[in-house]
This record gives structure tokens, sequence and C-alpha cells, in this order.
């Protein structure tokens, strides 16, 4: 049977297919659906750890157990499980053990564009790419194949319009492994100098005989049309570069991206005048092929950053120009803003009224930086809300101007370590965790906050009061508040800045999207004492708009939450 | 035959894109479509993709690509023309959702914009879609009564389509979907 599959769904339909047992992730933009669609096997167990580091480690740990298991993850998140990536391919698996990894080129969703292959070839591991839905599936199962016969950790990549997109996939039966028997070995799994010397030669090894095979297998294939340019590609490439060129090229598409075959490429060449890479983001083939002494056509035509797309192969390659109209007006942006109804809202309203400086994080909230908000100073990376608003405060002594801003789940990611930080070197910075009862930006997942597993099954939900006061912050400064109290938001934020200690400061109020959360009756404006003064616009709600010098709120998007009236000194709403 | 679905984060673009996609694999083509998640979608100007025929590879549709362009506000009708092939269709809905430029003050809502895209030679139809879909009981339905309204212009066989979205909407909110379908269908004719 033929489905309608997102990459990211066909991939766990491979998970399934593959007899995976085992999954454990954190939700990241574009590769959250992997870890949702598995869990809706029961034949899968799928759980979100709170980072990726751990779920890459109990990935391994299940591996080891000997069951097929699976990790998913941004690009980004790679970055938070590289240490235990790179020993993965030291230690071998026992179970398969496939890691994936979604890029994010032209930055959809995403602080940076970086290229995830480095880390295949970096911590010397196998890493497949497929470039459609059927490939998801079909690379996922061939990906265990590869990771138990070369006994190594597997990557598979993905891009976000792999991960994104919908084609049909042909649906086959799981097989089932039994897992396999426990066997202590230290030489294997205990990494310390003594074995890790020993294991690096076995990495070599495996290496060199992974790229034999890369030279004959099914993942690297030619498609001959007897023509004088030949295309190197990869991953989504591929689908621009066949729409590019049709029959006028011939192809060599890479599904294994590490290592890359040297003798296969090397005969490819030789067969065509004009041989062109087609990969987004980093040179890697490029580069391995000019290593081989192969002149090919790259980055000197194509650029390095952003996406590609079929248009920008017929400009940068045939200097073919799209044919089109426009309107003469000015077309305003609509960058994304904070829905109706946010939590975050009142937050960094406030923030901005007090003119405090904001040391920013990952998440929805991430969008207080943008008009008419215009709150945060900084945004980093997962969790550095705090630890680098801790280094900032100890050069410049001015704890009172600052706070740092985290969500409740980012929070559990990584935002523990740095409030530990900030306890143990005396440092006096406030902290606000937006507890909004989810995983907010990718799309309402559950975490260690929510009392909820991925499977929606009940757990203990971890008290963040609790969990503040274990770190060493006094009770006296954990403060609790609702954020679209702003009266409350306000006198509290003074407080604690003033505070010559750590504090924390809960924001606790759901996201306005989650079903739980009911929608209020829409707020209506009495034109007969609005005076169109825009104290309302200063919140930057989407529902409210002034026309004519009076206030007009769209009914079909306002929640209810209340908080232009508490802007409002006429009572006009 | 390639299809965009341009709107607001929050307007169903996702579910006309599923709608479109198993039209077209249920028609026995080859399809893809490409969806939008994330950060962009949070009221943010949304793009889908629906992409079919006999071979399908680029998941996305370039400048002077697209067949048919359906629009659920007409700011992004304007902000995706670039992408209608010549002779193309756009078929918009009437709403108008301020970006928050616009709102803030910093920038204007195009006045006009139907009228400009006729200027041009375009075929552009543009409908009051929410209005519909309240007459049939739901705004929310808003997206199925366009698909309707364009049901002629998408290249499939009208039961295939009507089928694609009775298996596609929520079983709860079924009939009110068909009945915005089937308006929308009887309002293009």
């Amino acid at each position: 049977m033929k489905k309608l599959l997102l990459g990211n769904e066909a991939v766990a339909r491979g998970l399934y297919e593959a007899g995976v047992r085992f999954v454990s992730s954190y939700p990241g933009t574009p590769s959250t659906e992997i870890t949702e669609y598995a869990a809706e096997y029961d034949e899968i167990y799928a759980e979100w750890a709170p980072n990726e580091k751990v779920a890459a480690e109990a990935a391994l740990g299940a591996s080891i157990g000997g069951g097929r298991s699976f990790c998913a993850m941004k690009h980004v998140g790679l970055n938070v499980a590289a240490d235990p990536l790179f020993v993965m391919a030291q230690t071998g698996v026992s179970g398969g053990l496939v890691i994936g990894v979604a890029d994010d080129p032209g930055m959809h969703s995403s602080q940076n564009e970086q290229d995830s292959r480095h880390y295949a070839i970096a911590a010397k591991l196998p890493m497949v790419e497929p470039a459609s839905s059927a490939e998801c599936k079909e690379y996922t199962k061939i990906a265990y194949d590869l990771s138990e016969q070369f006994d190594t950790a597997v990557l598979l990549r993905l891009t976000t319009r792999v991960s994104h997109s919908r084609s049909p996939v042909e649906l086959c039966d799981r097989t089932e492994y039994e897992v396999k028997p426990y066997e202590k070995n230290p030489a294997k799994h205990v990494m310390m100098p003594a074995n890790a010397k020993k294991r690096h030669v076995v990495v070599e090894e495996h290496l060199a005989a992974l790229a034999e095979y890369a030279e004959n297998c099914p993942l690297n294939t030619i498609e001959d049309n007897g023509a004088s340019v030949g295309i190197i590609t990869a991953g989504n490439c591929w689908n621009y570069a066949k729409e590019t060129f049709g029959k006028e090229a011939d192809y060599l598409k890479l599904g294994l991206l590490n290592p890359l075959p040297k003798q296969m490429i090397v005969d490819f060449a030789a067969k065509h005048e004009n041989v062109i890479v087609i990969e987004e983001l980093d040179p890697v083939i490029e580069n391995h092929c000019r290593s081989l002494g192969i002149n090919v056509v790259g980055k000197d035509v194509l650029p390095i950053c952003g996406e590609f797309s079929e248009e920008l192969l017929k400009e940068k390659l045939l200097g073919i120009e799209a044919d089109y109209c426009e309107i003469g007006a000015q077309i305003p942006m609509r960058p994304p803003v904070l829905c109706p109804g946010c939590p975050h809202r009142g937050v960094f309203y406030t923030l901005s009224k007090l003119k405090l400086r904001v040391s920013g994080d990952i998440g929805c909230y991430t969008l207080g930086a943008v008009a008419p908000l215009n709150a945060i100073d900084t945004v980093y990376c997962m969790g550095a809300s705090i630890s680098s608003l801790h280094g900032t405060v100890k050069v410049r002594g001015e704890e009172d101007k600052y706070v740092s801003v985290i969500g409740d789940s980012t929070f559990m990611h990584s935002g523990l370590t740095g409030l530990v930080n900030v306890v143990y070197n005396g440092g006096n910075t406030t902290t606000l965790i937006l507890d909004n009862s989810i995983t907010g930006m990718t799309g309402h997942q559950e975490n260690p906050l929510t009392g909820k597993t991925l499977k929606g099954e009940p757990t203990p939900n971890l008290c963040l009061e609790d969990i503040c006061a274990s770190l060493g912050v006094s009770r006296d400064h954990i403060r609790a508040v609702d954020p679209n109290d702003l009266p409350a938001l306000e006198a509290i934020l003074k407080e604690e800045t003033a505070a010559k200690c750590a504090s924390v400061i809960i924001c606790r109020r759901p996201c306005a999207l989650l079903k739980s959360v009911k929608r209020q009756p829409a707020l209506v404006v009495d034109e007969s004492k609005c005076v169109g003064c825009k104290a309302c616009m200063k919140i930057g709600c989407p529902c409210i708009s002034v026309t004519d010098k009076k206030a007009k709120i769209d009914a079909s998007m306002c929640v209810g939450c209340d908080l232009c009236k508490q802007m409002c000194k006429f009572g006009a709403l | 035959m390639n299809i965009m679905i341009v709107g607001v984060g929050g307007q169903g673009s996702l579910l006309a894109s599923k709608i479109l996609g198993k039209a077209a694999m249920d028609s026995g083509c080859d399809v893809k479509v490409s969806e939008v998640h994330g950060m962009s979608q949070r009221g943010g100007s949304v793009v889908t993709y629906v992409r079919f025929g006999e071979e399908v590879y680029s998941p996305v549709i370039g400048k002077g690509d697209a067949d048919v362009i359906l629009s659920f506000e007409l700011l992004e009708a304007a902000r995706w023309l670039p992408n209608l092939k010549n002779g193309g269709t756009i078929v918009t809905s009437t709403q108008q959702i301020n970006p928050m430029p616009v709102i803030t003050g910093a920038a204007e809502y195009p006045n006009e914009i139907v009228e400009d895209i006729k200027a041009l030679g375009v075929d552009i139809r543009a409908v009051d879609a929410p209005a519909i879909a309240r007459e049939v009981g739901n705004e929310r339905a808003s997206n199925v009564a366009l698909i309707g309204l364009a049901a002629n212009v998408l290249g499939f066989d009208h039961e295939v389509l009507r089928n694609a979205v009775a298996s596609c909407v929520p079983a709860k909110a079924l009939d009110i979907n068909m009945a915005a379908f089937d308006k929308g269908y009887e309002l293009s004719k």
C-alpha cells in the first residue's frame, strides 16, 4: 500500500519496519515529528528526554542493551549531543544505533545554518542522506543494517525540505529482532585511555571497510543519460538538479555522505567534460573531489549561504532568469508574532517598560525581541540566557539592570547548570522562567514539568520552585506570578532585580494554544470611550488595530486574555 | 501541476495541503507537498507547495512557476504573485489580516490589491471565503470553502477532490466542511 507521508513520518515508519524498540529525543524543528510519529507505534518505546545529550546517551545505552535504538535532533541539538556522538564510533553497538539529525538550510526555524556533515567526518561515523519520503524510510532501514554490519552508530542526515515534505511511500511489515544477549566487554565499553587507544585502531579499520563499501553500494547510484555534463549531488539537491537538467545531464547521486567514494567519483568525472557539484551549505563533496584532483564547478558559482531551489540552479548554472510579474505597491513584511493570548506578551511588555536589559533564550518567546516589544538584547543558544548573563554581570556589576528569560522546557534542557553556576559563584542575577506548561515553539511537546510523557501517560511533574531551591536559590527569592497580572509582575521584578542575591521569578500561565485553555469571549471596544491613544497597541497584539482614531479588535482572533484592558486608562475595553 | 497555498500562520493551510495531496495521490499521480513548521508558523506568512504529475522531484515552486495560487489572505496573494506562471490563476479570500508592521504603523496595507493584480492581466478570483464558511455554520471552514471555489482550476476530477476533503477534515466537522466545499464550488460556476 502506498501512502503520502511526511519525510519525518517516513523515517518513523522506517524505524517501525526496522524493528526499532527504543527512541529518545529532544524536540527541535525540523526533526520533531520523527519521534512523535514513532510514539504512535505500540511496538516502539519512545520518550522525550530533557536534552539531546541525554537522549543520545539513552539511545546508546538501549543499543548496548541489545535493542535497535534511535535518537532524533535538529542540527544544533547535535552540538549538545556531540560528546556521546564521538564516543559512539569507538564503542560500537550491540543493537543497531541510528542518530537522526535534521539540518535547516535557509534557517526557517533556527539560529544558525550549520552543516552536520562535518560531524560525520569528525566523529568518524557513517552518514546517509535521503532525498524523498520513500528514501527516508528505505535509508533508515539500511542505516540499521550498516550499523550492525560495521559495528558503529550511523548518522541519518535530513534537511528541512525533506523532513517537511510529503511524498508517496510503499509501506512494508515490521521485522522483529530479538534483544541481543548482554555481554560485559570492558575493552569495548570502558573508554579509558588503554582501551580507547585500541578502539581507535578498530574505528579506522571500520572506516576503511566502509570506504570500500561506498564504492559499490545501493546508496550511491549513477543515472547515465549519455550527457557531457556530470552532476554530483545528494539529498534534496538531487531533486533540484533533476528539475533543472532533466535528461541533459548524468547524475551521481550520493546517499552515503561519509565516507565518500573515491574511485566511483574519479571514474564518473573521467567520463564528463563538465562536472558540477550541487550541495547546499558547505563544500564537503566539492572539497573531496578537489582532493582527488578533479576540477569541478561548485561554490565558485553556487552560494554557501541559504537553501537552493530549481530557480536558483537555473539562474546560476544555466543563466535562465524566471519570468514573473508583481504589483507596484510596497508589500509589508509579515514576520511571526506572539500569538493572541500568549502568556509571554505581558512579560516582555513589562521588561520593556522597566527598561531592563534582557538575556533571552530559544523558544517562542524569542519573539519578544521584535517590534513593538523590542525587549530582548541577546539570544545565543539553548540555556545561554542564564549562563551568559552571569558573565556579563560579573564584568559590568550592574545586576539590577539585567534579567535572563528562559522557557520551562529550555530551563530543563540546559538552564539548570547555568543557574547552579550563578548560585555557586555568588552571582546575583534574576532569572525569569516562563512556564507555559508545554514545549511551545516546536508544537506542544510534553516535558519533565508537564506531568505527562510523550506517550501521554501520567508521570510525576517536577516542581520548578523545588528545583530552584535545591540548586541553592533562597526560597525567599523564588517567586511565582501570573504574567498577565501586570502590576504584580512589575512589583516582583522591581524587588528581585534589587535583591543582592540570585533570584528566580516563575511566570506561570499555560500556552494560549493548549486545548485545555478555554478561550474567553473576545473583547469589544467601547467607541464612546476610546480616544485613539494607542496605549493598547504597546503590547504588540495582532488582534488590535487603530483606524480613524478608534481601536478595533478582531473578534475572530481575540481569545479574551484581557492584557489590553490593563493598558487602557479610559475603560474603553 | 503546481499549486501554492498561501496565508497567515493558523489559517489552516496544513489541512488544505493535506487535502490536495490526497486528491493528487488518489488521481494516480506522483506528488510532493512541502509544509512549514516551527517559528514561521506563529502568525507569519506561510506558504505550502503542492506539486503533482507523472514525475515530481522538487518540493518547492519558484518564481513564475505556479499554475494556481490559493490564497487565504489578500496581502499574501500579492506577496506571492511573482510565483504565478504566465496564464495561471489566483483564487483568493478577500480576508485581510494586518501584519505587525501595519499594526504598529511602520507600513501600510496596500489598497486595491485585487484591482492591481487584475490590471496586470492576471486571472484573479477574489471572494469572501469566511462569509461563505459562516453561512454554512463555522468560519473555520474558510479554507475548505476556498478549495471548493478553486475546484475547477485545480486539475482534479471533482469527485476525487470531494472525497479527499471528506477523508482529511476532522470527523466531527465533516458536515460543515462538506457544506463549505459544495457552497464554494456552487459559487465558482
